[in-house]
């Protein structure tokens, strides 16, 4: 199955889940609508696509409009030897996303990552807690709305600047 | 009591020699300046010409700790625990540019400069610096332990 097929057949099964179709350096990058992110993973993690590898899951900040966070998730096939791109927007308000920790195990951390640095939450998360900052941090430090180069110290440190 | 004076002089000469040609010294590596780190204190530059051979895996047996690479500010309460368990008298060197003063990284998650932690007595400059700056360094502390008033009562510094 070529890459335009496979497309395709993944347009046919996931349905209205796809919103569009792009196309980056030759590689396909699917838009889903951020509520049927777990539903679609799950389908495209099975056969006959067989993503059976969560590459990686990420997150961007746009700093403004409705769908200020754009999660970024990369796929790959290792039957297939094909990498996928899926993206999701969720909003600025309340961002709040369906976890995929129950499909792959390392999207455990991968979430907690993007928790800890954007706020993004994960529905169904079994322990969604910051992963590189420390305890008693506060705010989410890649956010754009995040203080310029604010530094939160947890022991009292001497002022040499 | 002049004769006592005198007596007091060379056993400070004596003592700062004794310290300056037998630093134990405790690696705090974080990052990549740790590969110059160890150019230095193998045997091709070779830090034991100078006394400083002698590595220490536990800071309670150190007297010269080498803060080398970044420190976070979530690393930041591990370097200061590090230091206080040093036993007097004690000597710190800031070893590359992000020791010295955070070096590139200017954001909310590095230490500007490990001198907001703990008291630093040499500053080595360089991204990373090159063995010969670690041994010029290396020789400015020895100078200055030999020059320095000897803390022979082990008093605490500020």
């Amino acid at each position: 199955m070529g890459s335009e097929a496979l497309i395709d057949a993944i347009r046919t099964t996931l349905g209205p889940a796809v919103e569009a179709v792009m196309d980056s350096f030759g590689d396909p990058v699917l838009i889903l609508r951020p509520e049927s992110v777990r539903a679609s993973m799950a389908a495209l993690r099975e056969p006959p696509f067989d993503f059976a590898v969560l590459l990686d899951l990420t997150c961007v900040d746009y700093a403004a409009g409705e769908g200020r966070f754009e999660l970024v998730y990369h796929l790959f096939s290792l039957s297939r030897n094909v990498r996928l791109r899926l993206k999701a927007s969720v909003a600025a308000a309340d961002p709040v996303v369906d976890s995929l920790a129950g499909l792959w195990k390392n999207a455990e951390w991968l979430e907690r990552e993007v928790f800890d640095m954007f706020g993004v939450r994960f529905e169904g998360h079994p322990y969604l807690r910051r992963l590189l900052t420390y305890e008693g941090f506060e705010g989410h430090p890649l956010r754009k709305s995040y203080p310029w180069r604010l530094a939160q110290p947890r022991i009292p440190l001497k002022d040499n600047e | 009591m002049s004769g006592f004076d005198f007596l007091t002089t060379r056993l400070e000469t004596a003592l700062g020699w004794g310290r300056k040609f037998s630093l134990f010294h405790y690696p705090f590596i974080t990052a990549c300046c740790g590969m110059e780190y160890m150019s230095a204190a193998c045997a091709h530059f070779d830090i034991d010409r100078f006394g400083a051979g002698l590595t220490r895996f536990s800071p309670r047996q150190a007297d010269l700790l080498l803060v080398v690479g970044t420190v976070p500010h979530k690393l930041a309460p591990v370097l200061r625990t590090v230091y206080d368990q040093m036993l007097e008298p004690k000597w710190v060197i800031a070893f590359g540019a992000c020791a010295v003063s955070g070096g590139i990284y200017r954001n909310y998650a590095v230490v500007q400069g490990i001198d907001r932690i703990v008291p630093v007595d040499v500053y080595i400059p360089g991204c990373p610096p090159r063995p010969e700056t670690v041994l010029d360094g290396l020789m400015k502390l020895q100078d200055k332990i030999q020059n320095q008033k000897q803390d022979w009562r082990w008093a605490r510094k500020p």
